[in-house]
């Protein structure tokens, strides 16, 4: 029996490795194919161009670089970029975390109308935003006689780049925060108010740290969106030099003076001041992550942590957090 | 603790899930709410702890009207179906939770969490997550959370539903004896009549928003006071309005009939260990299937096709 059973079941052997062999080698082929096509397509529109900027900086030297990077509307243009990000940017979160909470826990009417007017920032070109700001705040708008009277200046000046800013950069926080809400459920929340915590410890103990991946991520946007706005905060400014001038600002600035090395230069600063923000979002992550080994991570954070204990992991199964 | 609802009712947009429902629940008492999915249990469990507002009606806890009294404060421990562990806490910091809101000095909640774990056999697991835990475990878990801040009440919604079945039986078991041990009123949702029936000292049966009957499991059991319960509660054989216990069709050896007795041919027999199963066909081609054991069935040499004596007991009736 054994005699006929044994070329038998190598035949299936040998039957079943040639049949792998091909489509894993076709399979190969085309994960190749995908990353090549990937690759390339993220090298055409994003690498290339950032390469082309960070070498047409450097052309003239470091000399050329450090004295067009500390020239006085230079760096009063990167204060001014980081005030408006300071500001906008703890603005948007709160208001962000807020707005998610209301709309994913909150009963109320309206709820559809308040979701459509978050993402009205997406829709509306910052051009628009800029001038809207300008017939509200400006001397001529609503409150601009009210506002002249109180000697306070909103259009072209901080305080109208401030809110432009906010108003362009609004929607992140809340987009990237309410779908993990909703993922995350309220029974751990209604669990916590079992156990005597009130709104506020339930919301600071139990609601923000799972919901503080979508949160960051939603920061990590912001910042950038904040940093980059050029639209509306043009129209707004008034383009006043050494005043009211912030990073992008500047760089048109530069470009239109015919000051190519201090254009590239305030654009590489720029460039630096975004990848700083994502890399400080990523260390951020990557402690988390190694404080409490349970939790997960990340759009932003990247990588997926390795399980703090496995030994302890294989006692149950795990679990897929959010 | 004894618990009261008043003429409670609720209703989810055109959904009534709870109808003029009233149900007292004696201290220290381990009670069932017993119905199928739909029937208003899980509601009238989260009313009572404060996680759903009623429409109308009144909850009492003890002496305490606590109907506007917000769920923080109604000193009620709650288990949720699956467990809503705080994923990103240890197993102590879950337990501690109740304590730690509370602001309870640290070597209290230290003591306090190092007793819980003991009495739920988690010692040990402390520093582990929640992730890191079997469904068992974590379920205890989050029993030994609820009990943490000394509850006056504690409930738990289909406490077993997502565990396997051995695990379901020893957590029953382990149930009861907590139970016993801490003398906390406990009640329970379920749609498993047969862990209301093995755990609890007092069953509630729902049924479409409404309480259909409370009572011990052997009232519910001998005295259904309607078709719902009687069906609900145990197995059951239908012969057009009437309905029998599969258990009180007695079966006769031999084809001579005597009074009060029909003949009966066996169409299937089936053999669950201790009980057996007997299906059968009566004159008038109806359909009923007779419990016995496998003592009896040997006895009788019952094998399929055979013809055999069967008494039917008296039919119970409901009016409708």
């Amino acid at each position: 029996m054994s005699a006929s059973a044994l070329p038998h079941s190598t035949q299936l052997d040998a039957g079943r490795r040639s049949d792998d062999g091909a489509p894993a080698a076709r399979a190969g082929a085309r994960r190749l194919l995908v990353r090549v096509v990937a690759l390339g397509y993220l090298a055409l529109l994003l690498l290339a161009p950032v390469a082309m900027i960070f070498y047409r900086t450097f052309e003239h030297g470091l000399g050329a670089v450090w004295s067009a990077a500390t020239a006085p509307n230079a760096e009063h243009a990167f204060w001014l970029s980081i005030e408006l990000v300071a500001i906008a940017v703890p603005l948007n979160t709160i208001f962000g975390i807020g707005v998610a909470l209301l709309l994913e826990r909150g009963r109320f009417r309206g709820k559809a109308l308040l979701s459509l007017m978050i993402d009205l920032p997406f829709a509306i070109s910052p051009i628009v935003v800029g001038l809207a700001l300008v017939l509200v705040y400006g001397r001529t708008g609503w409150f601009g006689n009210w506002l002249a009277t109180h000697g306070i200046e909103v259009i072209f000046s901080v305080p109208g780049m401030v809110l432009a800013t906010a108003f362009v950069s609004l929607p992140f926080v809340a987009r990237e925060t309410i779908p993990v809400l909703r993922e995350l459920g309220t029974d751990a929340e209604q669990a916590a108010a079992t156990l005597g915590a009130s709104s506020w410890q339930t919301f600071r103990r139990i609601t923000l740290p799972a919901i503080r991946w979508g949160v960051v991520y939603g920061v990590v946007l912001t910042t950038a969106r904040a940093l980059g706005e050029f639209g509306a905060v043009s129209v707004v400014s008034g383009r006043i030099e050494g005043k009211t001038l912030s990073l992008p600002l500047y760089v048109q600035d530069r470009f239109e003076n015919f000051d190519s090395t201090g254009a590239y230069t305030a654009a590489v600063v720029l460039a630096l001041l975004a990848l700083a923000t994502l890399l400080a979002m990523n260390l951020l992550a990557r402690r988390a992550n190694k404080a409490s080994g349970a939790n997960t991570p990340t759009p932003a954070g990247g990588r997926r942590p390795p399980i703090k204990n496995p030994k302890h992991a294989s006692a149950g199964p795990a679990e897929v957090t959010i | 603790m004894a618990i009261e609802v008043h003429d409670v009712s609720k209703r989810f947009d055109d959904f009534l899930a709870l109808d003029d429902v009233c149900v007292r629940v004696d201290d220290g008492s381990l009670t069932a709410l017993l119905g199928p999915s739909g029937s208003g249990k899980s509601t009238l469990l989260r009313i009572i702890a404060g996680l759903e507002t009623p429409d109308a009606g009144r909850v009492l806890i003890g002496e305490r009207d606590v109907t506007d009294t917000p769920a923080r404060t109604r000193g009620v421990g709650f288990v949720f179906q699956h467990y809503a562990p705080f994923k990103h806490m240890t197993v102590f910091d879950n337990v501690a939770f109740g304590l730690t809101v509370r602001r309870r000095p640290k070597a209290e909640v230290r003591e306090r969490v190092r007793e819980l774990l003991s009495l739920v056999r988690l010692d040990g697991l402390a520093e582990r997550y929640p992730a890191q835990l079997s469904g068992g475990q974590r379920q205890r878990m989050a029993l030994a959370r609820a009990l943490a801040p000394r509850p006056e009440v504690l409930l738990l919604d289909e406490p077993f539903g997502a565990l396997d079945a051995q695990v379901r039986g020893e957590l029953r078991e382990w149930l009861r004896r907590l139970h016993k041990e801490i003398h906390v009123t406990t009640i329970f949702v379920t749609h498993d009549q047969e862990e209301a029936m093995d755990v609890a000292e007092q069953i509630v049966v729902m049924n479409a928003a409404r309480i259909e009957q409370a009572g011990s499991p052997r009232e519910l059991y001998e005295s259904p006071r309607n078709e719902f319960v009687m069906s609900f509660v145990g197995p059951v054989n239908q012969l057009g309005d009437a309905l029998l216990r599969p258990h009180d069709i007695q079966i006769l050896p031999g084809e001579d009939s005597p009074a009060g007795t029909i003949e009966a041919l066996v169409r299937r027999v089936v053999h669950l260990g201790f009980e057996v199963r007997v299906e059968l066909t009566l004159p008038d081609g109806r359909h009923v299937w007779a419990q016995t054991t496998r003592e009896r069935a040997t006895e009788l040499e019952l094998a399929e096709d055979q013809i055999l004596t069967v008494r039917l007991p008296a039919p119970r009736t409901f009016a409708a």
